[in-house]
């Protein structure tokens, strides 16, 4: 089949007022590229309402936008040249426009940088540098604009790569060409001009068609985060489909495969496509699906990964760069999502070590926060741990994205564990120990005068398991043994204490640490303090627990969702209401909660 | 042994990424569909991304001045695929032909009144839906009046300027307003799917396509569409699919899918804006921006 050609997609950023769309509108006019009616409907406009025509107007399509008369938006354009298609995304120069620069740049093969000849390297000339770079943009071409304002000068040409490609040596980038031209004129644009006869490098034109197509990254360990599990029943549809765009990697029938951080493994029986001829093998990029030869339970946001190649990290504590974006600072103490690949998790900024300032490029120090703009290396720690790779060795898998009041406001990517500092929930729960106003009773008072210590009985199992039975009769048995109990309900929590939450989407993590926090007070006030949560998993557990010391916590399992985490008790599904009480009770005497004449 | 992907595949792959994406994160999902070339594309890679199922209602406005083959396609293909078909319509205006056919508004009101209200009105679940039976064929009243706050539609940035600045997941407020100016940004694979009550989500994952791709991934698929969009013997052939009163066609031979493509290619149409034969387009310097600020599609 007479098949078209590939696409390369090229972004073009660089300092406001530098000339990005004057250098696109002239390029596409220049090769022919314009739709019949555009260049006549927007020089039409230009003369209804007197005003000289310009190339920049063909990408300011939108009406607000010519009137501001910057790009507030990336815009996107097609051409062709004779060797292939481009889509050319101009993203905006002005830094309140940076997130569109960045949406506009995430998705880019190659990269073109506008540096203005007149005004010279400029702040957001250097921040989009830095934005290429950690957006992990693979070519970057920088461009020289407005040389008829300088004389068509070498000199101003010399001076400016000796600036920006030590700039760019400094993080990592180097550029392949920097090109003098005149966006206005067209100089060196689609064709070689006569002004610039000391330079001998590629036009425009030359260096697009002289970028690198993107490959697959098909050599690399194979990485599938586990976009959904689809069962599909209607007519007669039984088949059990792990479904995901494999971003690196390749995979066949027969493979014996591992699901992180669940740790859950099984053999691909099948690659599902619909309208396809049966395929054996796939790899990266492709969108599709699995059905395993024996069926196990996983969830949407692990990541699927091939036996017997090199394995993802697993951890809480990362050590990343974020570029924030967000209008709210990125501050310590506060819960963000977390999207990485599939998986959405809950993530605090646990430290920040440096912050760079893109103006000069300088370390600041000492910032407890990221403002906007802000690019910093900082520590970050999830709710649970996150599968993931050095961003150095696969992409897809080492960078992830913090949402904020419902918009992505932050990017980064990640290097490595940390494994050195204190984690942020020991750290709170040493603050909060130390600052605890502590009455004139002791815990030892209180339980010679109760008959019983304090602790945290947490029930956890399958939905309709009977947990919310199981805590309401433990709380009367003990409480008819004079024992100081208290049962709290989640309706009770959900409505009260949290009825704040239901307007967060994310609010699970923090249902379970104002639970926590909760049990703590609870538990100190000497009570017996009882209440069932659906499916907790062993992180959940391992949260609360934590939140709930230096009390304690005793964990009643029903049923078998909760293979990974050994409970204090578990029981089965059918369970007898009252030997479960004498169990729990049982359990109770052993850990020297309840004395021995209540069992 | 692995194949390296063309320029279609991975536009497929894109797209099918983008379904999935929303059908993970949204309850209340429903893809519009309008017959054309465009969203029975979107349909079929929902039929990709799912399997051979499309989990959600299609949703269809109908003006009641649509090309009568194209209301005889959607039947069939529903029928056929077992799609949750549901249609809506702004009957008031209808009745009171408050439309640019029956004389008494120009195009843009017409449209207004007739795509972006009924759309707006359709989708909150303030007036009736029509469900497809397929034991019957025809339409019933549909019980259900949930809002649908997140909306597939088959967008493509290179139609039309405003388009192209499109996000591939765009939150609009409860006026289905579109502000433009401050969209949140979009990194690598990941997307705003995270929403405040009161809005709700455009969903473009077409949004990188070309009219070029569509023909060709017709052509590579053996999608059906509507023999509208083929010459039938006078010359003549629609090229994008409306109301009749505003959608002319034009002069083309071409007879089939391939000769589209070439045509596309090669041909007369190789520079020629595709919404040339919409007439609304032109009544105003940015009329379908102005629309779809609105909420139009």
């Amino acid at each position: 089949m007479n098949q078209q050609k590939d696409n390369l997609k090229v972004v073009i950023v660089g300092h406001v007022d530098h000339g990005k769309s004057t250098i696109i509108g002239r390029m596409l006019a220049e090769t022919g590229a314009l739709p019949k009616g555009k260049l006549k409907q927007i020089q039409e406009s230009c003369r209804k309402n007197s005003k000289p025509f310009e190339y920049a107007f063909l990408l300011d399509a939108l009406k607000n936008e010519q009137s501001q008369g910057i790009t507030i938006d990336m815009a996107r354009c097609f051409f062709k040249t004779a060797k292939r298609n481009y889509i050319i995304i101009d993203a905006p120069g002005h830094i309140e426009f940076l997130k569109n620069m960045v949406t506009g740049a995430a998705k880019a093969d190659a990269a073109l940088l506008v540096i203005d000849a007149n005004e010279g390297i400029q702040e957001n000339s250097k921040r989009h540098g830095y934005m290429l770079s950690m957006l992990g943009v693979p070519q970057v071409a920088v461009l020289i604009n407005k040389f008829d304002l300088v004389n068509y000068d070498r000199n101003v040409y010399e001076k400016i790569i000796e600036e920006f490609s030590g700039f760019l040596g400094n993080i990592g980038v180097t550029a392949i060409s920097y090109i003098p031209v005149s966006g206005r004129d067209g100089d060196n644009i689609v064709s070689p001009s006569k002004h610039f006869d000391w330079y001998e490098g590629p036009t425009l034109l030359e260096q697009l068609d002289s970028f690198l197509l993107p490959t697959q990254p098909v050599s690399k360990a194979f990485r599938m985060p586990v976009q959904d599990i689809y069962k599909f029943t209607a007519n007669g549809d039984d088949r059990r489909i792990i479904a995901g765009t494999i971003e690196t990697g390749c995979i066949k029938n027969g493979d014996d495969v591992i699901f992180l951080p669940s740790g859950k493994e099984g053999t691909i029986k099948s690659i599902e496509v619909f309208n396809h001829p049966e395929q054996h093998e796939t790899g990266a990029g492709y969108a599709t699906g699995f059905t395993l030869v024996s069926q196990i339970y996983i969830k949407a946001g692990e990541l699927m990964c091939r036996k017997g190649e090199k394995m993802p990290e697993t951890g809480t504590r990362l050590r990343v760069n974020i570029f924030w974006l967000g209008k709210s600072p990125m501050i310590k103490g506060k819960r963000y999502k977390f999207k990485l690949g599939s998986a959405r998790e809950s993530v605090e900024l646990a430290e920040v070590i440096n912050v760079f300032d893109a103006s000069d490029l300088s370390t600041v120090r000492g910032k407890q926060q990221l403002d906007r703009y802000d690019i910093g290396e900082c520590i970050i720690e999830t709710s649970r741990p996150v599968v993931f790779d050095n961003i150095k060795e696969i992409e897809a898998t080492g960078r992830f994205v913090i949402v904020d009041n419902h918009e992505i406001s932050g990017g980064g990517i990640i290097f490595e564990k940390d494994t050195e500092s204190i984690s942020v929930i020991n750290q709170h729960i040493t603050q909060r120990e130390f600052f605890w106003n502590h009455g004139l009773i002791t815990p030892q008072s209180r339980a010679s005068r109760y008959h019983h210590r304090g602790k945290f009985v947490l029930i956890t199992g399958e939905k309709e398991s009977g947990k919310h039975e199981l805590a309401k009769q433990l709380e009367y048995s003990l409480f008819n043994m004079h024992l100081n109990v208290y049962y709290l309900g989640l309706n009770t929590f959900m409505k009260g204490l949290d009825v704040d939450l239901e307007k967060v989407a994310w609010n699970r993590d923090e249902h379970i640490r104002r639970l926590g926090e909760l049990a703590r007070i609870m538990t100190d006030a000497g009570l017996i303090f009882i209440s069932a949560i659906d499916d907790l998993d062993r992180y959940d557990i391992e949260y609360i627990k934590q939140l709930n010391t230096p009390s304690e916590l005793l964990v009643i399992n029903i049923g078998s969702n909760l293979p990974d985490y050994e409970a204090g008790l578990n029981l089965l599904e059918d369970y007898d209401l009252k030997a479960a009480l004498d169990e729990i009770k049982k359990v109770l005497n052993r850990e020297k909660i309840i004395p021995e004449y209540c069992i | 042994m692995y194949k390296e992907m063309n320029h279609l595949e991975r536009l497929e792959a894109f797209s099918v990424y983008i379904l999935r994406e929303s059908y993970r994160e949204f309850k209340n999902l429903v893809m519009l569909w309008s017959i054309g070339k465009d969203s029975t594309v979107l349909l079929w890679l929902a039929r990709k991304a799912f399997l051979g199922h499309v989990p959600f209602p299609l949703m269809h406005i109908d003006t009641e001045y649509k090309i009568p083959e194209m209301i005889e396609f959607r039947n069939r293909t529903a029928m056929e695929w077992k799609l949750n078909l549901l249609v809506g319509r702004n009957a008031k205006a209808l009745e009171e032909k408050q439309t640019y056919p029956a004389g008494k508004t120009d195009r843009l009101t017409c449209c207004r009144h007739l795509k972006s209200e009924a759309l707006k009105h359709t989708l909150s679940g303030e007036w009736t839906r029509y469900r497809l039976n397929h034991d019957s064929g025809g339409f019933e009243e549909d019980s259900g009046t949930e809002p649908y706050t997140g909306v597939i539609v088959g967008v493509r940035a290179d139609e039309e300027g405003s388009r192209s600045k499109e996000r591939y997941f765009s939150p609009r407020d409860k006026q289905s307003d579109w502000n433009v100016d401050d969209q949140p940004p979009e990194l690598w694979n990941q997307f705003n799917t995270d929403f405040a009550s009161g809005t709700h989500l455009r969903i473009h994952p077409l949004l990188d396509w070309t009219e070029l791709d569509i023909w060709e991934y017709i052509e590579k698929e053996s999608i059906p569409v509507i023999p509208l969009y083929f010459d039938n013997g006078k010359g003549k052939r629609y090229r994008s699919l409306g109301c009749y009163p505003c959608t002319s066609p034009v002069e083309s031979n071409a007879k089939n899918v391939r000769d589209i493509i070439n045509e596309l290619k090669t041909g007369k149409f190789a520079n020629i804006a595709e919404r040339s034969g919409r007439a609304q387009d032109k009544d105003d310097g940015g009329g379908l921006e102005t629309l779809r600020r609105e909420g139009y599609m």
